[in-house]
């Protein structure tokens, strides 16, 4: 089968875990990666793998997007340059998995409205935060079953998993994630809470999803509707567990779910960063099958 | 002669907002009114009014307020004339846009906090603090939990930041005396020249007293305490008895004692309805080092799903869990619940 060949913009944590999940995929083949320290680990390790580098940024490597039919660009470096990358690849019609807060694309939540982005042909989608993809999904399986008044979610992710970039901007996952409950998981109101633990060995990522319905909660349906989500997203994380719940207490509905990685580059526990990635592979694989039957 | 006596010491009241957890955040503005008052007219110079959680603590996980920090505040800054309000900030559920709603309420100081080994998560609040020109105090929380060396290191990150002011909180009443004044020693001898250093103790081993003057010892010069203790597990340092301590050890601290042993009886215990006292599952939150607002969640999920409070906290404590994770309490009641088969 014929591959779409991608670039993975930024050589962190981010872009080498994307990379071992693209290496493995039948319709994405990972042609480029761009850094800008010719010494980080991830572009030895994409060198290794035979990928073309480049360590001047994405000017590094603009001039072979044509020749080297570069459809797809995941960004995995920072909010800030996210806008002004976006703007020269789109010159040549590449597609943007954009994985930085700067949300200048509708927000991608594959179970939730990936199919509606492929369908209005998005340029550029956002894969939002690591917390917002392990509970948006959970909300929106509520709320597609009856209102939700309020949608709550708390994050958990091991201290070793929070990046300095994550850190110094810790107000953006807050106001993102919220954001999203609303605009993608289809709550009226939302809040997100983030907390960074410490412990040795580190815990793997968990998540809470509180949600008030508007009327008493139709438990059965909430069940069946939990369940099939929890399926869907197990998909591309197959480590993604409901450990409790749903539990109802009056209007309150909550589930509790646990995130573990594949542990591609990232530790296991590092279920936050690694559904970040496995949600842009499986979105961009879907936006790839789309091009190539446009091609056909 | 003790060593201390002279000394200054400001004492900062947490009945507002620590003793929020006591009561599941439900103050009324009447309570606000007149508790900031009393205080007010006792010279207590500073005083922390928000949700118990700080800024944007009102959520399902840590429970709703009656009010919004912003009329909470607003009315606190309203009843004082020389005390200053200060508002709590945890970074992961308060934000920069909650913090200059605050500073519109009134408040001056913002106190930002993070779990002890975390302190830089609080880099934009603390920047953002400073540059709009508040007064800010890095809060490191569940000290217990870093040692002397890692502590001075976290607080280094918050004063390069901007920060004035460094506080070793002892969220889970878990430190004895000696590490106290060792760990504050470590702080003032390393920072004392630029900042203010300060401890916030909690009572469930009985010993937020002695903590707190063995912070004095250890060079502190504020200290948190509360009308009767009015705080979360078995409470903060009773602000009155400490007040009278620090009066027989000649530490000023411009408090009239007769004044805030009257707001101890007359306002916070009524509030209160039980009096903050060390019971077996506040004492279990010391002795397991325990974040101590944890403390009421833990009681409402035994009770919930049949199994032992003590036993959830004493596992929390186990699992290391850090300050605002209460979303681990139902969600670990579920799983013992499960093991005893009672579900």
């Amino acid at each position: 089968m014929k591959k779409i060949n991608c670039v993975l913009i930024g050589s962190g944590n981010i872009g080498t875990d994307l990379m071992y999940k693209l290496l493995r995929s039948e319709v994405l083949n990972p042609l480029w990666m761009v850094g800008i320290v010719e010494s980080s680990d991830g572009l030895k390790k994409a060198r290794e793998h035979g990928m073309k580098t480049t360590h001047l940024g994405i000017d590094g490597m603009l001039d072979f997007i044509e020749e080297d039919e570069v459809k797809i660009a995941f960004d995995a470096t920072a909010a800030q340059v996210h806008p002004i990358t976006n703007d020269k690849l789109k010159k040549y019609g590449v597609k943007m998995m954009d994985l930085t807060p700067a949300a200048i694309g509708p927000y991608c939540v594959p179970p939730v409205n990936l199919q509606k982005h492929i369908e209005a042909d998005e340029q550029n989608v956002n894969m939002v935060t690591c917390g917002g993809q392990a509970t948006i999904p959970m909300v929106n399986a509520i709320a597609s079953v009856q209102e939700v008044e309020y949608g709550e979610i708390i994050a958990t992710i091991a201290s070793k998993s929070a990046g300095p970039g994550t850190r110094i901007n810790i107000d953006e996952f807050t106001e993102t994630t919220s954001d999203a409950i609303v605009k993608v998981g289809g709550a009226k109101k939302g809040k997100a809470i983030i907390i960074l633990n410490p412990a040795e060995p580190p815990l793997m990522m968990r998540d809470t999803i509180h949600c008030l319905t508007t009327n008493t909660p139709d438990q059965e349906a909430i069940k069946k509707s939990v369940a099939q989500m929890a399926d869907k997203i197990r998909k591309y994380v197959p480590g993604y567990k409901v450990k409790n719940g749903p539990i109802f207490d009056g209007n309150r509905v909550s589930i509790y779910v646990e995130v573990e990685g594949l542990g591609d580059y990232l530790p296991k526990y590092a279920g936050n960063l690694d559904i970040m990635t496995a949600a842009a592979t499986y979105s961009a694989e879907k936006i790839a099958l789309k091009l190539l039957e446009k091609d056909a | 002669m003790s060593s201390i006596r002279g000394k200054k010491v400001k004492i900062h009241d947490m009945s507002l907002r620590d003793g929020q957890h006591s009561i599941r955040h439900q103050f009324t503005l009447e309570q606000v009114e007149t508790m900031s008052k009393a205080l007010d007219a006792a010279g207590v110079p500073l005083i922390e009014v928000t949700h118990g959680d700080g800024l944007g603590g009102s959520s399902i996980n840590y429970g709703f307020g009656l009010h919004t920090d912003k009329e909470w505040m607003t009315k606190a800054v309203q009843s004082v004339e020389n005390t200053k309000v200060s508002a709590l900030l945890l970074p992961g559920i308060g934000t920069v846009p909650d913090m200059l709603e605050a500073v519109k309420c009134g408040v001056s100081i913002v106190r930002v906090a993070t779990h002890c080994t975390e302190a830089d998560v609080s880099q934009e609040h603390i920047e953002k603090a400073k540059e709009i020109g508040l007064s800010c105090v890095g809060f490191l929380m569940m000290s217990h939990m870093a040692n002397a060396e890692k502590l001075v290191e976290e607080a280094g990150k918050m004063i390069s930041y901007g920060a004035d002011c460094i506080y070793i909180t002892d969220s889970s009443g878990h430190m004895l005396p000696d590490e106290v004044r060792e760990k504050i020693s470590a702080i003032s001898k390393a920072y004392g020249d630029k900042v203010e250093v300060g401890f916030h103790g909690h009572n469930n081993m009985s010993m937020a007293v002695a903590n707190s003057v063995a912070a004095i010892e250890g060079g502190a010069n504020r200290i948190d305490a509360a009308l009767a203790g009015f705080g979360a597990g078995s409470g903060n340092c009773p602000l009155e008895v400490l007040v009278a301590v620090l009066n027989l050890m000649g530490v000023e601290t411009g408090i009239d004692i007769h004044a805030v042993q009257d707001a101890a009886e007359d306002i916070a215990l009524p509030i209160m309805g039980k009096p903050t006292r060390i019971s077996r599952d506040s004492l279990t939150l010391g002795y397991a080092g325990v974040y101590s607002s944890f403390l009421l969640f833990a009681r409402r999920a035994a009770e919930k799903y049949g199994v032992d409070s003590r036993a959830i906290l004493e596992e929390l404590g186990r699992r290391g869990t850090v300050g605002g994770q209460e979303d681990m309490i139902e969600d670990l009641a579920l799983d013992m619940a499960k093991a005893k088969g009672l579900i």
